[in-house]
């Protein structure tokens, strides 16, 4: 249950109501006056931070590994020992000068250029997902809640059909049945396919609140066209919730992603994983904690970050709403 | 307001001022308010939203905001609410003095029927009384704001009646215990036109059939016209005028207030209408 | 009354309906050949036939379908001759890697996962409950943000993360706990008790943190409605206020959410399962899925996907009785 509806809907639910009356205006003074109550924040900021250093882990993930001297395929037979199964040698999993975060049991493959690597699946997934469920979420809910009528019955009908599915054991379904050749872009796909509902429905909420109020009616009188309205009128009102809804996501994706690897049904070995390095750690957990404890603490701190500064961002946009 | 004027009066209001705590400083809302209301008198206060009126009957009730600031002395039937504990204020509240909200669908509880939600202040203030003697209290008390059918009725769900229904379901509510003063915070204000009448009346008339003490609290000076019979104008929490009714209608002596009638002309048209339409469409509304 | 039971029935019926179809389009399009699978290694393109013959894969896919639904509520049999295969009633397919009936193996591992889900199910709606009344209580003070605190950490732990860092400490390292295996109640409760704990607190961690959120910013809400003050202006004692008037409209919601977070936890905690080496449904899902044996994760979903199904009517039907603004039949 790494990933459960509820909470996304949860959260959905008390952002989206709290958020439903947009800022008609948001001048930048009120914008720069946002980002300095988020600075003073120092919760918020180590969390931004960790993030930061995780998405830079991802990007300079080659540079780094050079700088640590070994690959995230490599084997060190060196670094362990074959009496005793494969055990690293040395202290801690085999923490030292040659391998900062010690080895797998084993095989010897470096842990931190794993992690290193790792980092880059996660987040590339993770990011890649929250784009395509924010688009689909949009798109749909816009349309549902602006057109109304059939489309949004048909819009309304396929989210309840979604969402009444247990998301997980059929995300796992679907990625046991499929072939295994493009596996974090198939994981992209069926993460948002489930995940689009979500967003959908509060935006459609929300859209059809808006359509209701005077701007858009004078902007329906003055003769602008439905796409006008949509993308000049409702969009803009829609972004505080978009925001606080694609951050609210973020930790939900990653947790999925690791889930789903965990099990053995996302990324696919040699191709490192936070989850799937998680999983290959459980018969060593006993001997070699380090092994397990690594992944796993990199793994609930980004998932942390992500939730804590979401609640951040969600609360400084009702703040900021109530005051305008 | 003048044949009781020799007795002490019901409600006795001296320097009432409620201010809130902010950045800034603290804000008064209400400004040293000074004002008197006589056994079974009527009194209208009146302004514009924002001008405190709703927080004078908020602090009279003991019932203001969190972080609210309350000075002044607030004298009840020869009693100062303002030392009362929170214990002793609360056999006050629903018991000797009860109050009507604006807005009848809000304020009642979708949860329970509507002879639960008025029977209930009867039950929590009177010892050793069964439910079945508080229903039969609720029934009274529907059939005394003329709810039809009271005796079915009482077991339906507030949702089930009409906006002004609803009203008169919350004023059988501060019926049931007999209060000595009724304040009603723009009681017409969410209702069609034509109920907004229809109540009007029934406060009026609860008004002398018990002899209660009334405080009417509105933006609107045509409601306040038929049933006070004295009233404050009220702006930015400092008190404008006050006099009798007639006085002020007749002859206001603020530019304030005479801005404020200009607003609600042809008063007397009005309510005349009123009158006829809530004629026409039949003394109550039907039941739903 | 009757017409909303009868319009709810069929909606469910379709649903379910689509749910199959969903699931049989993935396994028949996107699966690998069935019928390679169990023929192994020294495989004749004559034997392949012969299984698929057996296995009724020669037919088109609405025949496959067709037989599948029947074989749901009437039960089926699998292959031709001497060698025949009785599939009783509700047949959600035979696993032929483990010569079992689907429906069966489920079964089997159904008491596990069931225990699993309702000591969870009490454990994250008492805590989350309770610590979301007091983090409410205590709004904006130390209290409610610590609450909140652990809320966001717990919603943030991966359960597999948090299973092994207990099992780790209060296992390995502490050796308090006993290393979780089934044990029947009528054995040995204590055991019993202490194996399944663990268990237990990581399937609820995660949702006791959302109900405890969920159940502050309702009360919070709640206290600002107008019937609230209206309770307090009849001058109720505030512990009356609070339970009739704060508590209920507060609490109802909640009731929604935990039929369809139960629901969906019968239908096996997948990694939960996994971690502790508990014999569930999700166990059974996720062995399957590493043996690639299709119509065990087929059957396990459609399973799934009814509990949740069946668990959201449940729902709808309690709320009519709960909520009276939304009860059937009554005069309005």
């Amino acid at each position: 249950m790494t990933f459960t509806p509820t909470e996304l809907e949860a959260e959905g639910a008390a952002g989206g109501e709290a958020i439903g009356e947009p800022a008609s205006s948001s001048p930048p003074a009120s914008g720069r006056r946002l980002v300095r109550t988020f600075l003073r924040d120092r919760v918020a900021v180590a969390c931004s931070a960790y993030i930061l250093i995780v998405i830079l882990m991802a990007v300079f993930a080659p540079l780094l590994v050079k700088l640590s001297g070994y690959g995230p395929l490599e084997f060190d037979q060196s670094a362990v020992d074959s009496n005793l199964g494969g055990l690293p040698l040395g202290w801690g999993g085999g923490i030292g000068a040659d391998h900062w975060f010690g080895v797998e049991p084993g095989n010897g493959r470096d842990i931190f250029a794993r992690i290193v690597y790792g980092a880059r699946v996660s987040m590339t997934i993770a990011l890649l997902a929250t784009a395509l469920t924010s688009v689909l979420g949009v798109v749909f809910g816009l349309v549902a809640g602006y057109f109304g009528g059939r489309i949004d019955m048909v819009v309304s009908r396929v989210m309840e059909f979604l969402m009444a599915f247990p998301a997980l054991i059929f995300m796992i379904a679907v990625l046991s049945a499929l072939p295994a050749e493009n596996r974090q872009a198939l994981l992209v796909v069926v993460i948002s396919f489930f995940g689009w509902p979500y967003l959908a429905r509060i935006v459609r909420g929300q859209t059809m609140s808006l359509k209701q109020r005077e701007f858009v009616e004078s902007a329906k009188a003055s003769g602008a066209s439905s796409a006008q309205i949509i993308f000049k009128e409702i969009l803009p009102n829609l972004s505080s919730t978009i925001i606080v809804m694609t951050t609210l996501a973020v930790p939900g994706y990653v947790g999925t992603e690791a889930g789903l690897s965990f099990l053995g049904v996302g990324v696919v070995p040699p191709t490192p994983s936070w989850g799937q390095m998680i999983a290959s750690s459980v018969p060593w957990y006993a001997v070699d904690p380090a092994y397990f404890l690594f992944p796993g603490a990199f793994l609930f701190l980004l998932v942390l970050s992500f939730t804590v500064l979401g609640d951040r961002i969600k609360k400084i946009a009702e703040s900021g709403e109530a005051r305008s | 307001m003048t044949s009781t004027s020799d007795e002490r009066p019901l409600l006795r209001v001296r320097g009432l001022t409620v201010g809130f705590p902010t950045a800034a400083g603290t804000v008064d809302v209400v400004k040293s308010l000074d004002f008197d209301l006589a056994r079974g008198g009527a009194l209208g206060i009146v302004g514009e939203s924002g001008s405190g009126k709703s927080m004078t009957s908020l602090a009279i009730m003991g019932l203001l905001p969190k972080g609210a600031k309350r000075t002044g002395s607030i004298e009840f039937d020869g009693t100062e609410l303002s030392e009362l504990r929170e214990r002793e204020m609360q056999a006050v509240r629903g018991d000797r003095i009860a109050m009507v909200f604006q807005d009848p669908l809000s304020s009642l509880n979708p949860y329970y029927t509507v002879g639960t939600q008025i029977s209930e202040a009867y039950l929590s203030h009177r010892t050793g009384v069964t439910r079945r003697q508080a229903r039969k209290v609720a029934i009274e008390a529907m059939e005394r704001v003329h709810i039809r059918n009271a005796p079915r009725r009482v077991d339906h769900y507030p949702h089930q009646f009409s906006g002004g229904m609803r009203q008169r379901v919350m004023i059988a509510m501060t019926l049931s215990m007999e209060p000595d003063l009724i304040i009603a915070d723009e009681p017409t204000t969410a209702l069609d036109v034509t109920v907004q009448a229809q109540i009007l009346d029934l406060l009026a008339e609860i008004r002398r059939d018990t002899g209660a003490g009334l405080i009417l609290i509105t933006h609107d000076l045509a409601v306040v016209s038929e049933v006070a019979d004295h009233l404050i104008v009220m702006r930015e929490g400092d008190l404008v005028e006050q006099g009798a009714a007639e006085r002020i209608f007749c002859d206001p002596q603020e530019d304030y207030t005479r801005m404020l009638l200009d607003a609600v002309p042809r008063i007397d048209d009005e309510i005349g209408l009123l009158r006829t339409a809530a004629v026409e469409t039949g003394t109550a509304e039907e039941d739903r | 009354m009757i017409r909303f039971l009868v319009n709810r029935l069929l909606g469910m019926a379709v649903v379910l309906f689509l749910v199959c179809v969903f699931t049989y389009v993935i396994f028949f399009v996107l699966s690998p050949d069935p019928a390679v699978q169990i023929c192994g290694k020294n495989c004749t393109p004559e034997a392949i036939d012969r299984i698929r013959a057996n296995l009724g894969l020669d037919q088109p896919f609405w025949s496959q379908f067709w037989t599948f639904l029947t074989g749901l509520f009437a039960g089926r049999t699998y292959g031709t001759g001497a060698n025949l295969i009785d599939c009783a009633a509700p047949c959600l397919g035979y696993s032929f890697q483990s010569s079992q009936p689907v429906t069966e193996m489920i079964l089997q591992r159904l008491p596990v996962s069931a225990t699993v889900a309702i000591g969870a199910a009490v454990l994250w709606l008492l805590a989350g409950v309770s610590a979301g009344l007091v983090s409410a209580v205590r709004e904006g003070r130390f209290t409610d943000r610590f609450i909140t605190g652990l809320t966001l950490t717990g919603m943030s732990i991966p359960n597999y993360v948090l299973g092994l860092s207990l099992q780790f400490l209060l296992v390995v390292t502490l050796g308090w706990l006993p290393f979780p295996h089934a044990v029947a109640f009528g054995d040995d409760p204590v055991q019993w008790f202490a194996n399944f704990l663990m268990p237990w607190i990581v399937l609820s961690i995660g949702a006791a943190a959302v109900y405890t959120r969920l159940t502050r910013a309702n009360v919070i809400e709640t206290l600002q409605e107008n019937y609230v003050r209206t309770a307090r202006a009849k001058g109720l004692r505030p512990g009356l206020v609070w339970r009739r008037h704060a508590l209920r409209p507060a609490l109802t919601p909640i009731v929604t959410i935990f039929g369809m977070d139960f629901a969906g936890l019968l239908g096996g905690a997948l990694i939960t399962e996994t971690v502790f080496g508990l014999n569930g449904v999700g166990k059974l899902a996720a062995d399957s899925i590493t043996k690639n044996d299709q119509p065990v994760i087929m059957g396990v979903t459609l399973l799934a996907a009814f509990l949740v199904v069946v668990g959201n009517m449940i729902v709808d039907l309690l709320y009519t009785t709960i909520d009276p603004r939304v009860r059937v039949g009554s005069a309005t």
